[in-house]
């Protein structure tokens, strides 16, 4: 077998019909978009092409969507933004215990200048406490952030509830769809959110290209200077073949959503009955509201990246929330806050699955672990036996 | 791969996994902060290491600087055996990733521990420090 790619969480491949898309303006139009003549116009053209594209695919207005090197620099902006332009309003944030650090280390970094950060609680599924949501909220509040699906734990949030609860108290409300886009509906127009940010590379784009959507109206102060590029909320020349590419990429993963996660999902779901049949082995987050390429299992009595080495002899590619992973000494911050416990929290496999995954693949992987776990236990010294 | 052959290999085909009926000794350590645990068992006769096996809940490191330690040490002296290091044991490997000689390199602890347990079982005077 030819490696069973299940990382699809950590980035997807380059699907074939974006790159045909972009090819064009890596090579013949290689014009800058900001140009007055022809060469400047053609790329200015495929800019405004794309950002149409992405508006379509949100339902949102094309002036309503900001490119940006991806989905870190989206949230930067939209947090830090936000936090700029109404820090003479209020200072206090709300963010939930289980984002992505992205968005974390930016609320954190607020925290040291002087913002108050509320930091939400999470059920053992990892779904944010709305009662808590309501009750953090101040006269001081004026963000609130809360990702649409957690990257670990595949957790879909009721962020529907959230935006309403924030738009009925005049606060503002951005959420993190990186995971989303492509397996879950987005209609802008009738989802009173905020800002959205996303990453052409989490659904079939290139690397290093993602998004902002930031409703007509929001008031988000600069951070970067330098040009007038993205109505300046991000200035700089366009990387004008990823944007055309995330255009591409977009359009394409949005097509036929409902049928393309269903059946991601029914795959997703093969895989998990097949895990459990492992003694010992748990499901991490919601067994129905999760993302239909998620699945998250702590495996008892073992460490996560020995399953990963194990896994990646046998061809499979995963990732994990262990510490040993994270570069950290720490596991992973949204299975502790789930409950876990460490040892729990250390046996941790994240195997995400995308369009390219057969069900051959899915019984290999499940024949594998069973293999990788048996092997690995017979090591183990926290086993009972 | 963050790890070299002989780390892959060690950790693929580990030697002297499992325990030993009546040892002469066994030594556990842990790391609180990352949760890496490691059991060394050894039998010894005659002050030299007849047979010595590891239980390790851990990393490919982990594992591998255990396996490792179990071949360095077999059939050597106490004495010997006491002079083997954390840092000979990722030499041995021919290196360990800068992050994991610290959380994951503790073979050598849990040999020294099994041996002081051997000895304070024996009425053994210490010789470690």
């Amino acid at each position: 077998m030819q490696g069973v790619y299940l990382d699809h969480g950590a980035t997807t491949p380059l699907d074939e019909e974006v790159l045909e898309a972009m090819l064009p303006y890596l090579k013949e139009i290689h014009g800058n978009p900001s140009s007055v003549h022809s060469f400047g116009s053609k790329a200015r053209k495929g800019l405004n092409e794309a950002r149409e594209k992405v508006a379509a695919a949100l339902n949102a207005s094309p002036e309503e969507i900001f490119f940006t090197s991806g989905a870190t620099e989206a949230n930067n902006i939209a947090i830090q933004g936000v936090a700029r332009a109404l820090s003479s309003r209020g200072r206090h944030i709300i963010t939930s215990s289980i984002e992505h650090h992205a968005v974390l280390d930016t609320v954190h970094y607020l925290g040291q200048v002087g913002f108050d950060v509320t930091f939400l609680p999470v059920d053992r599924y990892g779904i944010v406490d709305l009662d808590a949501l309501v009750d953090s909220i101040t006269e001081d509040t004026i963000l609130v952030t809360v990702m649409t699906a957690n990257n670990e734990i595949g957790t879909i949030q009721p962020i529907e509830k959230i935006a309403e609860i924030c738009r009925e108290r005049g606060i503002y409300f951005h959420t993190d769809a990186v995971q989303a886009i492509g397996h879950l509906p987005i209609n802008l127009k009738e989802q009173p959110i905020d800002m959205l940010s996303l990453s052409a590379h989490k659904f079939y784009g290139p690397k290093g290209v993602g998004a902002l959507y930031c409703r007509k109206g929001t008031k988000i102060g600069q951070l970067c200077f330098g040009g007038a590029q993205e109505r300046k909320l991000r200035p700089g020349t366009e990387n004008l073949p990823g944007i055309v590419g995330l255009g591409r990429a977009i359009e394409l993963a949005t097509s036929d959503i409902e049928n393309k996660s269903k059946n991601l999902a029914a795959l997703r779901d093969r895989l998990i009955r097949g895990l459990l049949e492992i003694e010992d082995v748990r499901l991490n987050g919601h067994p129905q509201k999760r993302l239909p390429g998620n699945v998250n299992v702590s495996v008892l009595y073992v460490e996560g990246e020995s399953l990963l080495l194990d896994l990646n002899l046998k061809g499979v590619a995963a990732s994990s929330g262990s510490a040993c992973t994270s570069g950290s000494l720490e596991p992973s911050h949204v299975l502790t806050a789930i409950g876990l416990d460490h040892q729990t929290a250390q046996g941790s496999l994240r195997l995400s699955l995308g369009k390219s995954n057969t069900a051959g693949e899915i019984d290999y992987t499940i024949n594998s672990m069973k293999e990788i776990v048996q092997r690995l236990r017979k090591m183990s010294p926290v086993l009972k036996k | 791969m963050m790890y070299n052959e002989k780390v892959i290999d060690h950790f693929q085909n580990p030697r002297n996994v499992g325990e030993i009926d009546s040892p002469s000794g066994i030594g556990e350590v842990g790391n609180m902060k990352c949760g890496d645990i490691m059991k060394i068992f050894i039998k010894v006769e005659d002050n030299i290491i007849k047979d010595i096996k590891f239980l390790t809940f851990g990393c490919g490191a982990a594992i591998a600087s255990s396996s490792a330690l179990t071949e360095m040490v077999k059939n050597k002296t106490i004495e010997e055996a006491l002079a083997v290091t954390n840092n000979d044991v990722a030499e041995e490997l021919g290196g360990l990733p800068a992050p994991k000689l610290h959380c994951s390199n503790l073979a050598a602890d849990a040999l020294h521990k099994a041996i002081k347990d051997y000895q304070r079982k024996n009425n053994l005077e210490s010789i470690d420090k």
